[in-house]
Formats: structure tokens, sequence, C-alpha cells
């Protein structure tokens, strides 16, 4: 089925005339006419648009001038303005937004050839570990516990391009990582997904969250479909003063180089307290594969782990509180009228957001105003530069880090929705990497014993993705994950 | 740290341009309560001499060249607009 | 003596600091590509970024950091090689991102110096405490529909420098020649064109009051004052409201104030009172900003002379009085007028005609130095007629008149209304001889010792010979007569 297939190997058989980007269009529209009505991953389909960009990648295959990319429909997170396509957040507040211009990431997929086949569904603003604050509904994962119909969450926030790729809606998506959106979605849904390096990808075009955090990556099947994704998505943009101006490897290639006496780090305050026991299992095999392919495995110390959740919550919810301050019924988006200006932004604000986003956005204010701004956003500031610190120090002794990607499996829609703090939980293993800026990835590495997927997440230093790739694609070649979701394309549900 | 009071609640959301209902109060006090008692653990670090971190970049500011290369495009900039008069943004009025 | 305001109780001191908001020269504004230019289109000038359009960001314009450097290098002031941009949140409609982009905590200009010159020579030194470097809002007119506000972005992400002054302005005049002093220097930067018309330049000011050898007591902030003459008059306006109320046993409570030129009284901003809490952070779209020490000694290099330089120069070589000196620096238009006025002149001559003649004709004719209906060129032929005794320099004055009504050549008006002075002794002699005759009289007393008389014989001759004697040759003859 040409659902089934990898962007490498979709773009094998598009070169050898297999098949054309239309019919490969064509096959991914019918499955999400199929699919999306139950999985609600997409909040926008753009079937007409993703059809005219695979006649023009037919047409330049036909000429010789193919990108690197032509003819590959992938989905793009509804964080991604895309010029004169709705572009949501998944958020009432933006509910009619049409974005003038398109986001450096989309515009540069684009212009390989990439077929844009929708606005695949998120949390709200990013803000969630579930998909559940998504103002269009939650997203359902493909994946189900063994023998049970319970409706688990992909994850989040990128649980819209989670779900769309574990489902072979799209053979990639775009994600938005801040504290783990790409990862840990990866993990509960079976698929490979990179935060790179701050830096790597711009934002210029990307609905903020939380700037300091917020670094685009690709969502994909393999680990190698996901290196052929970054190298459209990264790249210098001068529209974005964080963007760093350092050429993009090759990291197809990387994803080819044997870990042979590499040093992999793996940090003991990773083994939390209450871990389920397939995650630790889980972990030690990963640690296994790549001592079997000639890694060397060394135990290392990041000692203010456990602080990266909470000094992650005040950072992020205080960047949240200005970002979205923009949101006020003026020049784009909802409005709710009111008896006076400030009455009109209550309201507005009121209505236009979801329970999640205000909480941040509430607590993001309270973190910076005076009197509290010392005891927590400084002081936030200051662990965060401790977190690096630990980081630094560990990466002077080892090429990269194993870690499980998130202490559990999926959990079910509607579970862990009573306190917020146990949600933000399932970012413990996530979040320091964001924190500190360096790239890091979720690679499926096998099934718990529901026979749910879990991932496991490879970090590595500033910049050198190479090595992150090539890590992840030891453990890929090692795990041999071939288990799929009971929802996908071609499947009988 | 201190308590989060419902007046506190108020006031931060004043702050925030979000009306707050009466009934959502209480449950919105407890959320911000627990999130805040959680993050209190940060006090328990020694952060004497620590540099505050502000951001994952590690490098210093590029400039741009002074050329004008954005504006006259009134219409994509109201087109979204949810109130216009003209070529103007519109807000209920307000007395200064 | 220092400047007080005397109250029921006493004499009271005033106490003003002022922060200046100043425009930065530039094409493009300070984080977007938008156009800059006054008096555009409504909404014409503005980028999604300037709007706050989702996922925009800023970067950082390099002409706009340059012209904030090159203005604290001119104050004298210690340049920042690193500073840092925060964002001060507040929601307002002409605010679009709901929040500005300032510099709070790490200005790029810190401590500087600005040296005013006040009536009778006087010269003080008032203390810059800051530059800093942000972001203009756009305008809200309420003006114009009875039941909303129009907002227009043109003027959202426009540079902005913030100067704050030290509180050590203590008069009305001392603030005027404050802003006068910094307008002058930051015109010959050609950082800020200082139009406050335009509103290119304005002034928050803080003003309090005490009693001789106090503390401060607590100042109020009278906001975005756009005039020089409006700022003297909010400092007095504010200094005595502020006196009465301690007299009626009252108390000054710390709040923001607006200035109303028609009533000539400050009054209470209400709708700011909304207590203000701007939770500044550093903005996380911008990194620090780290300026190259060779990059600021290049632009310090390339800095013009400025109006102290200037005006010392002028007194150590045409020496001028430092008052004319001063006056003459003020606008560099005007010392560059002076300068071609004087070249190869006598020096102080020229400088009475620039700021005597000049300047009333100016004033009369409301023109400016650059609009000047006589050109410097002009004026220094017309010196030259004085100087080679063609006219004598009461006709001078006639003749200017002249140039500045038809735009005439000094030499063109001479000959047609036949100016030419009279140096023809015996025609002067004629007219003395007839003066004698005339005044029998006077002459007796002058000869009884009446020497006050000559002043009488001169201007009587001068007068018979409409102006046009050489006044030296009429001294001299009449020496000679009255022998």
């Amino acid at each position: 089925m040409l659902t089934d297939l990898t962007i490498a190997g979709a773009l094998a058989g598009l070169a050898a005339r297999d098949f054309s980007a239309t019919e490969l269009t064509t096959a991914h529209l019918d499955a999400i006419a199929a699919l999306n009505p139950q999985l609600n991953a997409f909040i926008t389909v753009t079937p007409e648009l993703a059809l005219a960009q695979a006649a023009a990648a037919d047409e330049a295959r036909a000429k010789g001038h193919a990108g690197p990319l032509a003819g590959i429909p992938i989905a793009i997170k509804d964080l991604f303005c895309t010029k004169d396509v709705r572009t949501t957040a998944a958020s009432h507040i933006l509910d009619h937004f049409i974005p003038p211009y398109d986001s450096t990431v989309t515009a540069q997929l684009r212009a390989a050839g990439a077929v844009t086949l929708g606005k695949a569904n998120l949390d709200e603003f990013a803000m969630g570990s579930s998909n559940m604050s998504s103002a269009y509904g939650p997203v359902e994962n493909p994946w189900h516990r063994q023998g049970q119909a319970t409706r688990l969450v992909p994850g989040g926030s990128s649980g819209g391009s989670a779900a769309v790729v574990a489902a072979r809606l799209a053979l990639g998506a775009t994600g938005t990582d801040t504290g783990g959106s790409i990862r840990q979605p990866a993990s509960f849904t079976g698929t490979v997904g990179m935060k790179p390096t701050y830096g790597r990808c711009s934002r210029y075009g990307i609905i903020a969250f939380a700037s300091s955090l917020d670094q685009a990556g690709p969502m994909a099947r393999t680990v190698e479909d996901c290196a052929l994704m970054l190298a459209a998505m990264a790249g210098f943009d001068p529209r974005d003063s964080t963007s760093a101006e350092r050429p993009v490897p090759d990291f197809a290639a990387a994803c080819r180089h044997s870990v042979k006496g590499m040093r992999i780090g793996i940090p003991t305050e990773y083994a939390a307290p209450g871990m389920p026991a397939a995650i630790t299992d889980i972990w030690q095999r990963g640690q296994n594969w790549l001592r079997e392919q000639g890694a060397e495995i060394v135990e290392v110390s990041l000692p203010h782990t456990k602080y990266g959740v909470p000094t992650y919550y005040i950072v992020a919810t205080a960047e949240c509180s200005s970002n979205l301050a923009r949101y006020d019924g003026v020049r784009f988006g909802e409005r709710v009228e009111g008896e006076d200006l400030i009455d009109l932004y209550e309201r507005t604000r009121a209505a236009g957001f979801g329970a999640e986003v205000k909480r941040r956005i509430l607590l993001g204010t309270y973190v910076l105003s005076a009197g509290y701004y010392d005891a927590y956003y400084l002081r936030a500031q200051q662990v965060r530069q401790l977190i690096l610190r630990d980081f630094t120090e560990v990466f002077s002794k080892v090429d990269a880090l194993l870690t499980p990607t998130a202490p559990s499996a999926a959990f079910a829609i509607g579970e862990m929705m009573d306190d917020p703090v146990t949600m933000y939980l399932n970012d413990i293993f996530t979040v320091p990497a964001s924190l500190a800026g360096v790239p890091a990835m979720s690679v499926p590495a096998g099934l718990d014993h529901q026979g749910l997927p879990l991932g496991l997440q490879v970090i590595g230093k500033h910049f050198d993705e190479s090595s992150v790739f090539a890590v992840a694609a030891a453990l890929e070649r090692a795990a041999g994950f071939t288990a799929t979701p009971s929802l996908m394309a071609g499947a009988k549900p | 740290m201190m308590s989060l009071d419902p007046a506190t609640v108020r006031r931060i959301a004043k702050l925030a341009r979000i009306r707050v209902e009466d009934a959502e109060l209480p449950k919105l006090q407890a959320d911000l309560a627990a999130i805040l008692g959680y993050v209190e653990q940060l006090g328990e670090i020694d952060v004497t001499g620590i540099e505050p971190l502000s951001g994952a970049a590690q490098m210093a500011l590029r400039m741009r060249a002074d050329i004008v290369t954005d504006g006259g495009q009134t219409e994509a900039i109201l087109a979204n607009a949810p109130g216009r008069e003209g070529d103007f943004f519109t807000v209920p009025k307000v007395v200064e | 003596m220092s400047y007080m305001i005397e109250g029921k109780t006493g004499p009271w001191e005033i106490v003003v600091g002022l922060e200046v908001h100043a425009q930065v020269t530039s094409h493009s504004k300070l984080f977007s590509g938008a156009a800059t230019d006054f008096g555009a289109g409504p909404n014409s000038q503005v980028s999604f970024i300037d709007a706050g359009f989702p996922g925009m960001l800023p970067v950082i314009n390099e002409e706009c950091v340059a012209q904030a450097v090159r203005t604290g290098l001119g104050l004298n002031a210690q340049i920042n090689l690193v500073s840092r941009f925060d964002r001060k949140n507040y929601f307002y409609a002409d605010l679009p991102t709901g929040y500005q982009i300032s510099q709070y905590l790490h200005p790029i200009v810190g401590k500087g110096v600005i040296e005013v010159e006040l009536e009778g020579g006087i010269t003080k030194n008032i203390g810059v405490t800051r530059l800093h470097l942000e972001q203009d809002a756009g305008k809200s007119l309420h003006d114009q529909s009875p039941s909303k506000s129009f907002i227009d972005l043109n003027r959202a992400g426009v540079a902005l420098m913030e100067i704050v002054s030290e509180p050590d302005i203590r008069s009305p005049e001392e603030a005027g020649a404050y802003l006068r002093k910094l307008r002058s220097i930051l015109r010959y930067l050609g950082t800020c064109d200082g139009n406050m018309d335009e509103g290119s330049m304005r002034a928050d000011v803080n003003v309090s009051v005490r009693k001789q050898g106090e503390e401060f007591r607590t100042r109020c902030e009278v906001k975005n004052v756009n005039s020089i003459r409006f700022v003297m008059h909010a400092v007095e306006a504010e200094a005595k409201r502020q006196i009465e109320l301690y007299e009626s046993g009252g108390t000054v409570q710390q709040e923001t104030r607006l200035y109303d030129p028609a009533r000539g009284e400050t009054r209470s901003m209400r709708s700011k009172e909304d207590a203000h809490d701007y939770r500044y952070f550093p903005d996380p779209d911008l990194l620090p900003l780290v300026l190259d020490e060779a990059w600021v000694a290049g632009l310090k290099a390339k800095l013009p002379e400025l109006p102290d330089d200037k005006c010392t120069r002028f007194v150590r070589d045409y020496k001028l009085p430092p008052y004319d000196a001063a006056v003459l620096v003020m606008e560099q238009a005007t010392a560059a007028f002076y300068e071609q006025v004087a070249s190869g002149r006598d020096a102080k001559l020229a400088a009475n005609w620039v700021i005597g003649e000049l300047f009333a004709a100016l004033n009369r004719t409301g023109t400016n130095i650059e609009t000047s209906p006589v050109s410097a060129a002009a004026l220094g032929e017309l010196l030259d007629l004085m100087a080679d005794a063609t006219i004598n320099g009461k006709i001078a004055k006639e003749v200017f008149e002249a140039m500045v009504e038809t735009g005439q050549s000094a030499a063109a008006i001479v000959e047609s209304k036949g100016l030419r002075q009279v140096t023809d002794t015996g025609a002067i002699a004629a007219a003395i001889d007839q003066i004698l005759a005339a005044n029998q009289d006077k002459l007796a007393e002058y000869k009884s010792g009446k020497e006050k008389l000559f002043g009488f014989f001169v201007g009587q001759t001068m007068k018979a010979m409409a102006g046009k004697g050489n006044p030296a040759l009429i001294n001299k003859i009449l020496i000679e007569k009255l022998a």
C-alpha cells in the first residue's frame, strides 16, 4: 500500500515512476477521509491544495528538477502559519485566522516539493501533553491497549501530527517541541520524532508558546525519514534573531554512521522511583543494543534533572503570558464586544482561550508580577543555568545520552485530568533537553505488556544532531520495531 | 513564597485581562496553588552567584541593515480585523 | 541666585528630572523593515511584526543601534558594550503585541552629562542617568467617531531613545535650557530631528518641591509634554500645585498627570490609575546586544563637531564673547551661516549682524536660517560695502531691510537708491558751514565751553546729508572748523 511507504521508499518509488505524486497524495487523502472522522487528527484538510502541489511535483519530476521531497505528502501542525490557509493553534481565539504569510519551515518544505495535506490538531497553543486541550476536540491515538476499546491520547502537544503519521494518513508531519511536544507523542504512537537544537529551525511564522524553548522538528515513521524532513526544515533564517547561522549537515548520511566507539551516557537521575517495569526494561535493552554495536555505555549524573519540570513551568508560562497578550480581539482573531476596551479584552480572552491556556497565562502573569519575580522567574532562570551546566558537564565525557522518552505509555482520554501537576510530570524526561536547548529524539523501542509502544530518547550536544541520528538509527535497527496500530490506513478497525 | 488567595487570583486575572466568573474562581485558585506548591521545590537549590539563563541560544544579537523592506500592505494588515473603519482598526472609545 | 517659589510658608525649591523620548532618525523601524516617514496614510507603514501577528519576530536595525551609540557619545556618556531588551507588558489598543520592547535593567548608554547655558553667562551641568532604545506605540484617534477609537499603527515599532536626566534641574528656565541643548546635540548628531510638532521629541516631566536643605519629596510625572514652552509652564504649574497642597495641609500622591496647555494646569490621568505592574522580563525573541569596541570607536571617529566644541572654537578663533558663541552654535545651520559670513571679515561685526539684524528679520518674516531671505553670501557683501566705506553703518541697516524685502543684492540697492557714502570733503565742509551758520547761538555756547554740543553739530550735518556723510570725515572737518 502506498500509505505504508516510508519517505525514503516513496522517493525511490516516485523516482522510478512506480507511481505518481498524485496517486500517492490521493491514497493519503482517501485514508484521511476514512479515518480522520474518528481520529480527529486534522483540524483542516486541504485536498485541492494538496492535489495541486502533487501535480506540480509530478510535473517538476517529469522535467527533471524535482526537489528533495517532491511529491511527499505531509501534515503540518496547525501552529505553523500557512499563507491563505486557516491557522488556528487549536484555539477558538483564532477560529477564522487566515495568515497572510507562511512560516519559514513550511515555506522550505514546500520549496522542497512536499505536498501539504492539511493542518494537524494539537493542544491549544501547544500547551499540553495529551491533546485534550484542543478547542477542536481531542485526538484519538490510533493505538489501543490489547483487546480494549478504551480511547487513548496520542500525547501532546503534537498529538495530531503523531496520530497522522502512526495511522498512515501522511508520510511525515511537522511538530513543535517546547518541553517534549514532539518526543512524548512520538513515544505514545510508535513514531519517530526529533527536536533539533534550539536555533536549528527558524521560528518565524510559528505561533509562539514559549519563545526561548519552542523548536520545530520532524515526525515520521523512521529515523532516516526524520533526517530527510529535517534537512528541508532546518537552516539559517535572518528573520529569526535566535536562528543559528550554521550550515546544515547531511543528516541522512549521519543515520548510516556506526556507533562503534561512541560513549553513551546513562543519567542515573532518569531512573525515577515508581517508573513502570516495562520502561526500565526497554531502557536496559536500549543500552544493550548500543553496547552490542560497539558503543561504550557510561553512567553519568545530571543532578538537577528533578528541577526541570518546575523550572520549565515557570519559564514557559512566564513567556506564554506575554506571547499570548496579542490575542486581544483588536487586529485579528475572535472578538467578544464589551462595555469598554478593557471589558472587550477580558471577555474576548475569557471566551477565546481554553482552561489550560488560561491557567498557564495566569501562572505566568503571577511569576512575573511585582514581588514574585525574584522568587519564581529569576530563580527559575538560575536553575535553568544549572541544568545547562549539567549537560555541558556530561557532554565533556560522553557523545550522547540515552533515556526513556516518557514515564508511561499512552493513557486514556480523560485520565490525569484532575490535577495539572500529574499531567505536567509527563514531561519529566523531555523538559531538561528543552531547557538546555540541546537536540533530542524519540525512537520506538518496543511494546509494553498491554501492547502499547514505548520510546527511547537520545539527547545530543548543541548542533550535533548527527550523533543523535546515528544513535537513534542504531537503536531502530536493533529494535526492529514493526508493530502497527489498530487504527491505520488499510487496516480493519 | 506566598499562598494564593482569591483576591490575588482576581488581581492576576485583571492584569492578564481574562474575565473570571465567580464560579470559576475556586477551581482556578486550587489549580494555581497546586502548581505553585509544586514549583516551590526550586527554593531548595542554592543559586548564589548563578547567572540567570534567559535563552537557549548561545550567541549575540544579529543586526539587520536599515532598509525599508516592508509595509505598503494596508489591506493585508486589516484583512483579519474584527473591527475596522476605513483604513483604521477600531475599538470601543477609550477615554483618557 | 537660585530660583525659588515663594509660598505662604516661605520659599520652595523645585526639583525636576526629564525623560525625553526622541524618535531615532532611521529609514525603517527598530525591529521591522516598515518605513518611518511622517504623515503617511493610516496603517500603510505597518509590517506584520509591528501589528503583532502570530509567529512574527523582531530583528534589530543596526542603524538605530548606531544612532543610540552616537547620541551616547555626544552626551559624553558611557557606552555599554552589552545591553539587553526586555518586554514591558501592558494592554493598550495601540500596543499590538501587548508589550513594549524596551531596555529596562541593561540600557545601551549609561551616565552622561549635558552642559547648559543659562542667562547671564552662567553654565550648569545636568546629569544624564541613562539612554535606552525602545519601540514607539501606535496612535489612537479618539475624535473620529462618537463611540469608537481609531487605531493607526504607522508609528508602532518606530525606534525611540529614552533619555533620562538626573533630578538636577531647579527651575523652568533650566528645564528649557536642558531641552534646547539636548535638541541641539541630537540635531548636530543627526540622530533625531527634534521636531516636537510632529512628536519626534516629547518629554515626561518629573516634578517635586522641597524646602531648602530637605531630602526629595514625592514627585509627580507629567506625561507627554510636546513643546519646550509647555514643559517650562508644566514645571511651574505642577510645582505651584504641590506647594499649595502642602501649604493647605495636604500631601502629594505619586501619580501620572497630564498638562493642559489651554488651562495652564496639570490634571490627574484617571485612566492610568489602574495599578501598573509591567512584569518586565528579558525578551526571549532577542539575544543580548553585544557591541564591538572597534565599531563604537569607528562611530566616534566620525562624529561631527558638537555645539560645545564649536562654541569653544568660536570664542578662541573669532574672539567672540561666550554668550554670542553659544547663541550662534545652538543650531548647526546657524553656525555654518555665521562662519560663511565671518570668513575673511570682521568676525565680531559678523556675529552682531547675524544675532541682531538677521535674527530679527527671520523672526519678523517667519523664516528660519535655512529659508532666510538674505543668504550668507549676500550678508557678507553688505559687510564688505561697510568695510570699504562705500556705505556707513546706518545706511547698511537701511540696505539690509531692502535686501530682506526685495531679495536684491546690497550693491544693487546702494546703486539704485543712491546710498553711496559721501566722501567729498568739499561737500562735507559746505554742509558743515551751513549748519554752523544756521545755529549761531549753539556755536557761541560751544565756544564758551559747552563741548557736548559737538555731537549736535555732527547729527545735524549727517541729517542735512540724508545720512550718507562719511562719519569719520564729518568729525575731522568739524574739529578743524571749530578750532
